[in-house]
C-alpha cells in the first residue's frame, strides 16, 4: 500500500518543488526578459486564433440553446444576460484554458522533453544557466499575464456570437442584447472571470514544465510526457473550477 | 610516485551513485593528473556517460567524493557548481546544440551565461569566430544546428566546449554514430586542442582505436596532420576500462594490452 502510494506522493513533492523555485525565480537574477516577451508571444498571440474560435462558438451555441428555453417562459430577450453570466463566471475561463492545455501544456511538455532527451537541458546546466530560472519561470510567467488577457477576449468574442444567434436567429434587439449582457455583470463576476484564468495558468504552464523536464526515453517518452501534461492539465482545470467556484459562491452574496 | 593533489585535474574518490535503488556507479576511484588524457572505455551501459555527469556535477553521489582541481566538489550547491564548471568544458554524446539558436549564439552562450568567465561584451565575436575556426566551422555561423550534418554538429559543440578556454574537457563518445574520415576528423580535433592548449581530458569511447591515437599521436601545427609521437608524451595518455558500473581497469596502454581478462582484451585490438 505504501509503496504505491510512494510514486504519486514522490511525482506531487517534485511538482511543488519546480513551482516554488519557479516562483522563487521571479526575485531572482538573472531575468530573461527576451525569454518572457517570446513566450508572451508563443503562448499568447499564438493562442488568439483558437480562442477567438472557441469563445466565439461556444457563445453562439449557449445562445442558441437558452434562447429557445427563454422563449418557452417568453423571456428570449434575457439570452443576453444569461450568455454573459455564464460564459465571464464559467465557461471562458475553463474553455479558454482547456483550449490552452491542449496547445500550450503539449508544446511546453514536447520542447522541454525534446531538450531533456537530447542532453540540451544538462548542456544548459553545464553552461552556466539555471534551466528553470531560463526555460520555467518564463513559461509561467507569460501564461500567467497572457491567459486572463485571452480569457477577457474569448468572453467578449462569445458575447459577440451569442448576440450573431440572438439577433438573426431570434430576432432580439441590438440595444435589448447588450444592455442586458451588460448589467448582468457584476463586479464579482469580473474577478471570478480574472482570478480563475490565473490560477489556472499555472497548472498549464508549470504541469507541461513538470513532465517535459522528468521526461526519459527517448522520443517515445516525449510524446507520452506531452500526452500526460495534456490530460493532467485538463482534468485539474475541471477540478479546481469546481472549488473555486465553490469558494466564490460561499464568499458572495446571494 | 603519487601525485599531489594540486597536480590532479580531476580526482574520484570511492565514489557511488545512481538511479532510483539502482546503482551506476560503484566505489569509482581514479586520478587524473594535469594535462593527462583519460580514455574510459566499457560497453553500453557501464556508466561512462554517468562518470562523466558525476564529474561535471550534473550527477550527484549518493557516496564518496569527487575533486576537480582539488577542489570537493560533492555537496556543492547548484550556484557554486556553476563556477566549478567554468572549468571544465563538455562534448555530449548527442552534440547538445540548443535548437533554437544559431551557431554563433550557442558558441558565444557559455561566454555569455558562465559567470566563472569574464568576457568582454566586444570579445564575445573574435572568441567565438576563434573557436569556429578551429574546428574548421568559421562559416556556419549563421546557420542553425537543424541545418548542420552529424559531424558538423559534433564539430560546433566541440568549439562550445573549448571556446572558455577550460582546463578540463569531458568529450562524451565523440565519435560515436560517425563515419571514420568524420571520426578521425572528431579525434584529430581532440588531440589538437589537448597539444595547442595542454589541456586535461576525459574521453568516453567505444572505439580503442581512438585511444590508440590519443595515445601514440601529436598535433602537428605545421601540415595540420597528426604525427607519432615520443615515448614521454605516451605517458600523458591513461586508459579506464568500465564494467557494469564499476571500474576494473586504471593504467597505460602496455599495461591495457597485456591484460588477460576476456571482458578488457575484447577492446583491445592491438594496432599492427
Amino acid at each position: 500500500m505504501l509503496d504505491t502510494l510512494k510514486g504519486p506522493i514522490q511525482a506531487l513533492q517534485d511538482f511543488f518543488q519546480l513551482a516554488g523555485t519557479a516562483i522563487r525565480n521571479l526575485w531572482r537574477t538573472p531575468h530573461y526578459t527576451d525569454d518572457i516577451l517570446l513566450q508572451m508571444d508563443t503562448i499568447g498571440v499564438g493562442s488568439l486564433p483558437i480562442v477567438v474560435m472557441t469563445g466565439f462558438f461556444s457563445g453562439a451555441v449557449m445562445a442558441l440553446q437558452m434562447g429557445r428555453a427563454l422563449g418557452q417562459y417568453g423571456q428570449t430577450g434575457r439570452t443576453g444576460q444569461v450568455v454573459s453570466i455564464i460564459l465571464v463566471r464559467e465557461l471562458g475561463p475553463v474553455l479558454t484554458a482547456i483550449v490552452m492545455a491542449g496547445r500550450n501544456s503539449s508544446g511546453i511538455a514536447s520542447e522541454l522533453g525534446s531538450m531533456k532527451v537530447t542532453e540540451q537541458i544538462d548542456a544548459m546546466r553545464a553552461l552556466g544557466t539555471d534551466p528553470i530560472q531560463k526555460l520555467v519561470t518564463p513559461r509561467m510567467l507569460a501564461t500567467a499575464i497572457m491567459l486572463p488577457c485571452l480569457t477577457v477576449i474569448a468572453d467578449f468574442v462569445g458575447m459577440f456570437g451569442g448576440f450573431i444567434v440572438g439577433r438573426y436567429i431570434y430576432g432580439i434587439d441590438t440595444h435589448e442584447y447588450w444592455s442586458s449582457t451588460w448589467r448582468a455583470l457584476e463586479w464579482n463576476d469580473v474577478v471570478q472571470g480574472l482570478m480563475k484564468p490565473f490560477i489556472f495558468s499555472f497548472v498549464i504552464s508549470l504541469i507541461g514544465c513538470y513532465y517535459g523536464l522528468r521526461t526519459t526515453g527517448g522520443t517515445q517518452g516525449v510524446g507520452r510526457a506531452t500526452t500526460q501534461a495534456v490530460v493532467a492539465a485538463s482534468v485539474i482545470i475541471f477540478i479546481l473550477t469546481f472549488f473555486l467556484t465553490r469558494i466564490f459562491v460561499s464568499v458572495t452574496p446571494s | 610516485m603519487k601525485p599531489a593533489p594540486e597536480d590532479l585535474a580531476l580526482r574520484f574518490e570511492d565514489v557511488t551513485m545512481g538511479f532510483d535503488d539502482k546503482p551506476a556507479l560503484e566505489n569509482v576511484s581514479f586520478e587524473l593528473g594535469k594535462g593527462e588524457t583519460g580514455i574510459i572505455v566499457g560497453t553500453a551501459g557501464a556508466g561512462k556517460t554517468v562518470l562523466l555527469k558525476t564529474a561535471m556535477g550534473l550527477l550527484k553521489t549518493w557516496s564518496g567524493k569527487v575533486f576537480v582541481f582539488g577542489q570537493d566538489i560533492t555537496n556543492l550547491s547548484e550556484k557554486e557548481l556553476f563556477d566549478v564548471r567554468g572549468k571544465l568544458g563538455m562534448l555530449f554524446q548527442e552534440s547538445a546544440l540548443f535548437d533554437s539558436l544559431n551557431i554563433e549564439q550557442n558558441v558565444a552562450y557559455p561566454l555569455l551565461n558562465q559567470n566563472a568567465v569574464k568576457c568582454a561584451p566586444n570579445e564575445v565575436r573574435p572568441r567565438v569566430q576563434e573557436a569556429l575556426d578551429f574546428v574548421e566551422l568559421g562559416q556556419t555561423l549563421k546557420r542553425f544546428p537543424s541545418e548542420l550534418s552529424g559531424g558538423m554538429r559534433r564539430r560546433a559543440a566541440i568549439a562550445r566546449a573549448v571556446v572558455t578556454k577550460p582546463p578540463l574537457l569531458l568529450y562524451d563518445s565523440p565519435t560515436a554514430g560517425l563515419d571514420p574520415i568524420t571520426a578521425s576528423t572528431i579525434m584529430t580535433l581532440i588531440i589538437k586542442e589537448r597539444d595547442l592548449d595542454n589541456t586535461s581530458a576525459l574521453v568516453v569511447t567505444h572505439r580503442y582505436q581512438d585511444g590508440n591515437l590519443v595515445a601514440n599521436f601529436r598535433y602537428n601545427p605545421e601540415d595540420g596532420k597528426l604525427a607519432g609521437t615520443k615515448e614521454a608524451e605516451r605517458k600523458r595518455t591513461k586508459f579506464i576500462v568500465m564494467k557494469e558500473g564499476k571500474l576494473i581497469f586504471d593504467g597505460n596502454q602496455q599495461e591495457l594490452e597485456s591484460q588477460q581478462d576476456p571482458y578488457i582484451s575484447k577492446f583491445v585490438k592491438k594496432p599492427n
